[in-house]
């Protein structure tokens, strides 16, 4: 029979391979060996992840889709297998069904420039929520001022949750479009998603979520969640950056009109009349950051292998552990108290500056983010300029939080 | 001195806590906003102009320690200096905060402003030293209201 040590002892030996695995993470900054807790800004790579790309460059670097020879047919046999592999990890129904983008906010830009601008015109309203990054309010804000449609704003609570009876009640005729965040990365808040995709739905309306804190952290579900778009970066799903990935159910996807035009996306050109290619290709213009999409398929295979419930089970102690250490020093006020949290805490030190705290902290080889997040409206709600934020991965561990919590005992002291 | 205590340096922490020449200067000749877009650092300046000598400044507005106390120790130098005086200071002080790491500053003509001598090892924090001089510089040029630092 297993016993409680012997589980204890598997989960530190599994904790030593990961994080062997990222070699940044045995970096000295200033001398000091790194802790890097700013993973909602972007994930750390493992070795997995940076070998398939040396791997492509020395192996198989050539144009896809378009060549007959041997490296451009590997090539786009890797990238159409990265392509499955993102569709099986959200459980999408089809590999059309997978847009790669340059990112999140390419994907929401997408959305906002093929849907929106076909669908929604003068009057008609947008709902989004106050926790959104300025990536899910500032295309939208546009769109409006363009069509002449109006912008509608789910508040949220003191704690950092969405109101939902609010949100109901934004919902009328004229709603068009709901697009709405998973996971506040300001906040941690980890929305009800299944439930304010049935209100928009039963509203019929359809929702786009920006799951790009969310797809790292736990398993996400396209078919179950029922969502009409999801939309993610690669780069905080520990693979390269500049790839994301826009889900959308095929029938919006087939009615949707092309986003840019250029080679890849037509079945044929001329003068007269050109013919746009099938899904997914319609909305892949150009030739696209090839090692970046081979290397999400790397990354996925990668988390994976470490498995959810590691990961998990992991970031949910680690965020346990940073609330209980952060909470007992008095000049903290941690911001967003969700019911739900994902493993990142924002907070404010008295009246220290986040950049001052970051500047000494980062001395100190500690690397955490601080500013307004691209959330300038919501450090609004809750009457500060900015935060300081620690972001929590599977490979970060409670000593490093205990590190961070005297580091910011010192910083208090000094300001004293 | 490590790095890090030559930037937060006591002066330094002393004017965070305690900034002088701090609130609106109503009514005021001269007016500008200044902002810092990457940290969200706000500061208004307020200046009374009499011909070409600044008679009065003040500030107000939120930012980090080093663009708060850069804000209150240049008031405390630019007051009752002509707009050139302080257009040469504010080349003084620019050149301290950007000038090559290896390069000696020049304390006898820094005065005061020698404590932001370590902000150039940390080339993120810039900025936040320089906005309040822009903001005060064009509120004398009356360029625009609002000043950014990007």
């Amino acid at each position: 029979m297993e016993t409680f040590s012997d589980i204890k002892i598997e989960a530190a030996t599994q904790y030593q391979k990961i994080r062997d695995d990222f070699p940044i993470l045995k970096k000295l900054v200033y001398g000091k060996p790194l802790i890097y807790l700013d993973n909602a800004a972007t994930t750390q790579k493992p070795l997995q992840v940076i070998k398939k790309i040396n791997d492509y460059y020395t192996e198989l670097n050539s144009n896809i889709h378009r060549g007959v020879h041997h490296l451009s047919e590997k090539a786009s046999k890797e990238y159409e297998d990265s392509r499955n592999k993102v569709r099986d990890f959200i459980n999408a129904e089809k590999s059309e069904e997978i847009i790669f983008t340059r990112g999140t906010t390419v994907a929401i830009n997408l959305v906002v420039s093929t849907y929106g601008r076909k669908n929604i015109s003068k009057g008609d309203e947008i709902i989004i929520s106050t926790m959104e990054h300025h990536s899910n309010i500032v295309p939208w804000q546009m769109l409006c001022e363009e069509k002449g449609a109006i912008l509608k704003v789910v508040p949220i609570d003191d704690q950092g949750d969405l109101i939902l009876e609010e949100y109901v009640k934004l919902f009328n005729e004229r709603t068009r479009f709901v697009s709405l965040v998973h996971i506040s990365n300001s906040l941690g808040t980890i929305n009800p998603v299944k439930e304010l995709i049935e209100i928009a739905h039963k509203n019929q309306v359809p929702i786009l979520i920006d799951g790009a804190q969310a797809i790292q952290h736990m398993p996400v579900d396209v078919k179950e969640l029922d969502c009409d778009f999801y939309v993610f970066s690669a780069h905080k799903l520990y693979s390269p950056s500049g790839v994301g990935v826009l889900y959308g159910k095929e029938k919006f996807l087939e009615a949707m009109p092309p986003y840019q035009g250029g080679g890849d996306m037509i079945r044929s050109v001329t003068f007269e009349k050109t013919l746009y290619n099938d899904l997914p290709f319609k909305f892949e213009a150009g030739t696209p950051n090839i090692e970046g999409a081979i290397g999400l398929g790397a990354g996925i295979d990668y988390l994976l292998s470490v498995g959810f419930d590691f990961v998990m089970a992991q970031e949910n102690n680690l965020l346990a552990h940073a609330t209980q250490v952060l909470s007992a020093i008095p000049e903290v006020r941690i911001i967003g108290k969700a019911l739900k949290k994902s493993s990142l805490i924002s907070f404010v030190v008295g009246d220290i500056h986040p950049h001052d705290i970051g500047s000494l902290l980062d001395r100190q080889g500690i690397a955490i983010r601080t500013g307004h997040h691209c959330t300038q409206p919501l450090m609004q709600r809750f009457g500060v300029p900015a935060t300081s934020r620690a972001s929590f991965s599977f490979y970060n561990s409670t000593e490093e939080i205990d590190f961070l919590a005297v580091e910011l005992k010192k910083i208090i002291h000094m300001f004293s | 001195m490590s790095e890090i205590s030559q930037l937060y340096q006591d002066m330094i922490l002393d004017h965070n806590k305690n900034p002088r020449n701090f609130g609106a200067l109503k009514p005021c000749t001269h007016f500008a906003e200044g902002y810092n877009p990457l940290c969200g650092d706000h500061l208004n300046v307020y200046a009374i102009m009499d011909g070409e000598v600044l008679k009065d400044v003040h500030f107000d507005g939120n930012g980090c320690a080093i663009s708060k106390s850069s804000a209150s120790i240049m008031t405390q130098l630019v007051k009752g200096k002509t707009k050139q005086e302080i257009k040469e200071l504010f080349s003084t002080f620019q050149h301290l905060v950007t000038a090559p790491m290896e390069e000696e500053a020049d304390a006898d003509k820094l005065g005061k402003l020698i404590v932001f001598a370590g902000v150039k090892e940390f080339p993120s924090r810039i900025k936040c030293a320089s906005l309040a001089w822009h903001t005060l510089l064009s509120a004398l040029e009356n360029k625009s209201n609002m000043i950014s630092t990007e």
